[in-house]
């Protein structure tokens, strides 16, 4: 088929299979940013902190790179991007382990209320998130772990001046320390996607309790949090139902695949440097083809689940109307190779590689926790399959 | 080259179809036009039948041929992988003998590399050429030939000097297929077809001007074409599909077409038919099997993913960035793909998968992808042979030790 012919059949907003220079430059800047604020040395030291973050780094990231507000249109006080410069921040932030509340503040609480929000409170909310100043997060998941939005039990009752919410949410990624809470829940009697809405309110209020959980992964701090009869408003209307809620939830699984591929290339570099380095039987590993063809095959689907997550991106940017597919391809490809490429990097290491002291096992705990956060691969299998109408 | 933009191309070549381009004409009078005019391969230097254009200008002129349904060049087998050879290092003459009618169509070629001791090691080649006299005389065999039985010439591959180390006794000629010397007959595969034949050569004879480049330059002038083989799309040839398709010189080219991709029918088949995986799902009712939709959601994940991959290694070619890794793994892709469909095609397909012919699933179909995927993993370079192709160029690893140096009379082999 000849370029020409492709070009005629391709869906009316093209994707770009390339990223701008501008785009290169942005992911060069943040790059440079991180290997100066997020080697591993610091990722440690935050790992045991119970904020879990660096407030110096946050409040540089946000001021100096403006990256809370990267997606916000700027009347919002955001800089205006899309899902494809978010995507290269999140996929840089994965590359580099930064811990700090971004996908919480950024990619989950924001989205929600770009996405269900009223002019008012879009106008109101988000200046304060994409300035850095307040943190924020999402609260979808409850204690029986299900990230398909049907089973949230969470009740929001509605009273004279908005709702009382009561119930509990758990694995929820920064609920520590998050300033305002985007919470999931559903009106009384409701069942399925009827009834959801999304409430916010802040963190301090009263019947609110918070209790940070201790996480496998501790680059990425998850919370329990206990709602009994806590006042909260309705983020825009019922109406609407769950789809502001899905509409973040794929968005956010496009956001962690990029994420992902960012710490699975990092896995991968790190694995074909020590080859090149260690040697045993008078040769450097990474001359026998046992281990080479390994490399060889780690890059193959590193490159495989890039290539997923980067179109998904590109098409959510360019609203294709795939997209929503194409969230549960990027999420199911990523978290098997970013998982896989963490396990062949210990393989590689040999046994430095289960020590505490090795690094590796800092992004394969991240990559154990990103392959079940927002749902494993195969929900996102089976989800990807209906959206097809296989 | 004068730098020209790419509104002066498209206009050129549309004022030159407009006045140049009819339907009626005979397949090889066009394709001598195309030769004349350069339009036919923009991007050849001009003084070989193109027009110097860079690759970006030169889809425009495709773009252009396929508005108004002009046929190209002849580009079936493997002609083009003989020409971009022939224009990197032949002689003059050569290039005035056989460029032309390469592109017209008149002349079929087939590459002679592999033999039956030297598959992945092709620098192993062991079939002979020793001047005698006023010619090179051949002896030896040559497999896996596609299109040996209709072809007028071959590149050849073969050792004139057995003291020199292997890759450094090779040369690369150009051998007249209809001699008496040679000997071609099909080879017959595991899925039943013959695509590909053995050669045999028995005293055959080559004049010395079809030598291509120096004696013992044959491995570089190989990997010239190696290096295009790899670069070129790999299937069968299709017409264009758009203007009225009717006229005299479709005739000829539907005829040409069917000619050279008969043999290769099964090729769809060898890489998976992934496009058959969620109607035959559908029409089986394994769909409902949540097994098998986890299965077929992997397949289709792998297969998008290594879709996306070429278009990004491509789209990075043309804003003229370096080439990054993703462009050196669409075969081993491809090999996973392939097996990963045919694994989901039993699974779909469940005991009638026993079955062959016509009789069975899609008309035989299924069944011709169960026992034709094993070829992906291995024609046009092996997978083990791709991976060190990545561990070493891409990744920069350390090459293997070599058991292989010296004088290659004294290298074990086959």
């Amino acid at each position: 088929m000849s370029a020409s012919d492709e070009s005629r059949f391709e869906p009316v907003r093209r994707i770009q299979f390339a990223f701008t220079d501008e785009q290169e430059q942005f992911r060069s800047t943040i790059r440079r940013f991180l290997n100066d604020k997020s080697p591993t040395i610091e990722v440690r030291r935050l790992m045991g902190t119970a904020d879990g973050y660096d407030p110096e780094v946050w409040r540089q990231l946000s001021e100096e790179l403006a990256l809370p507000g990267i997606q916000i249109p700027e009347q919002y006080g955001g800089a205006g991007f899309g899902m494809v410069e978010l995507c290269i921040v999140t996929e840089e932030l994965g590359r580099a382990l930064l811990c700090a509340p971004y996908f919480s503040t950024t990619v989950l609480a924001a989205n929600a209320i770009l996405n269900a929000g009223t002019e008012a409170q879009k106008s109101t909310l988000l200046p304060d998130l994409a300035s850095g100043a307040r943190l924020a997060t999402l609260a979808v998941t409850e204690l029986n772990g299900h990230w398909d939005p049907r089973e949230i039990e969470l009740v929001a009752t509605p009273v004279a001046d908005g709702y009382l919410l009561d119930g509990v949410k758990s694995y929820i990624v920064d609920g520590h320390v998050a300033d305002l809470l985007v919470v999931a829940a559903r009106v009384p009697a409701t069942v399925g996607h009827a009834g959801l809405a999304l409430l916010t309110l802040r963190s301090n209020s009263g019947s609110v309790e918070r209790r940070l959980l201790e996480s496998m992964d501790a680059t990425r701090k998850i919370a329990r949090i206990d709602f009994r009869g806590a006042h909260a408003d309705l983020l825009g209307s019922l109406d609407d139902g769950a789809k502001p809620l899905v509409r973040t939830l794929d968005q956010a699984a496009i956001a962690l695949a990029n994420e992902m591929v960012g710490g699975a290339q990092a896995l991968f570099d790190s694995a074909v440097d020590y080859a090149k380095l260690r040697v045993q039987f008078g040769r450097t590993i990474g001359s026998f083809q046992a281990i080479k063809h390994k490399l060889a095959d780690m890059l193959l689907e590193v490159e495989l689940a890039k290539s997923a997550a980067y179109y998904a991106a590109q098409s959510a940017a360019a609203d294709n109307p795939e997209w929503p597919a194409l969230a549960c391809l990027a999420k199911a490809a990523a978290s098997e190779t970013y998982l896989h490429t963490a396990a062949e990097c210990i393989q590689i290491h040999g046994g430095i590689g289960f020590t505490w002291d090795n690094d590796t096992h800092l992004w394969y705990k991240r990559a154990k926790s990103s392959e079940v956060f927002l749902g494993q691969p195969n929900y996102h299998r089976e989800l990807l399959m209906q959206r097809w109408g296989v | 080259m004068s730098k020209v933009s790419e509104a002066e191309v498209r206009a050129e070549v549309r004022t030159w179809l407009a006045a140049n381009w009819d339907a009626e004409m005979s397949l090889v009078v066009w394709r001598n036009k195309l030769a004349d005019s350069g339009w036919g391969m923009p991007q050849w230097p001009e003084a070989w039948y193109g027009r110097g254009l860079p690759v970006g200008l030169a889809r425009v002129v495709e773009e252009e041929f396929a508005e108004v349904g002009a046929v190209g060049v002849a580009k079936s087998g493997v002609r083009l992988l003989a020409a971009a050879t022939l224009l990197e290092h032949g002689s003059d003459l050569q290039k005035k003998k056989f460029l032309r009618r390469i592109l017209t169509g008149e002349d079929t070629w087939c590459q002679l590399f592999s033999e039956p001791g030297s598959g992945s090691d092709l620098a192993g080649a062991t079939t002979r050429a020793e001047l005698n006299g006023d010619y090179w005389i051949v002896n030896g065999q040559k497999v896996w030939t596609t299109s040996a039985h209709h072809a007028d010439y071959g590149m050849l591959l073969a050792r004139t000097d057995w003291d020199a180390p292997k890759h450094e006794g090779l040369s690369f000629f150009v051998i007249e297929i209809k001699q008496p010397g040679v000997d071609v007959q099909p080879l017959k595969q595991m899925n039943g077809h013959a695509s590909f034949n053995q050669v045999f050569f028995t005293d055959a004879k080559v004049p010395p001007e079809n030598l291509v480049a120096r004696v013992g330059d044959g491995w570089k002038v190989a990997m010239t074409t190696l290096a295009h083989e790899r670069r070129g799309a790999d299937g069968l040839s299709a017409p264009s599909k758009r203007g009225s398709r009717t006229g005299r010189i479709y005739v000829e080219e539907r005829a040409e077409i069917e000619t050279a991709n008969q043999p290769y029918r099964w090729y769809p088949q060898r890489a998976g038919r992934v496009d058959l995986v969620i109607e035959r799902a559908k029409e089986t009712g394994s769909n409902r099997d949540p097994h098998v939709r986890q299965e077929i959601a992997r397949l289709m994940i792998m297969a998008k993913s290594a879709e996306w991959t070429a278009r990004r290694a491509r789209a990075a070619q043309q804003q003229g960035r370096p080439q990054g890794p993703e462009g050196s793994l669409g075969k081993l892709a491809a090999s996973n793909v392939a097996r990963a469909a045919a694994h989901v095609h039993t699974l779909i397909t469940g005991a009638e998968a026993m079955l062959t012919g016509t009789g069975s699933p899609r008309d035989g179909i299924i069944a011709e992808i169960l026992v034709s995927v094993p070829a992906t993993s291995i024609a046009g370079g092996t997978d083990e042979i791709q991976r060190n192709i990545i561990a070493e160029r891409v990744l920069g690893l350390p090459k293997e030790p070599r058991f292989d140096t010296g004088p290659f009379r004294k290298v074990r082999r086959n």
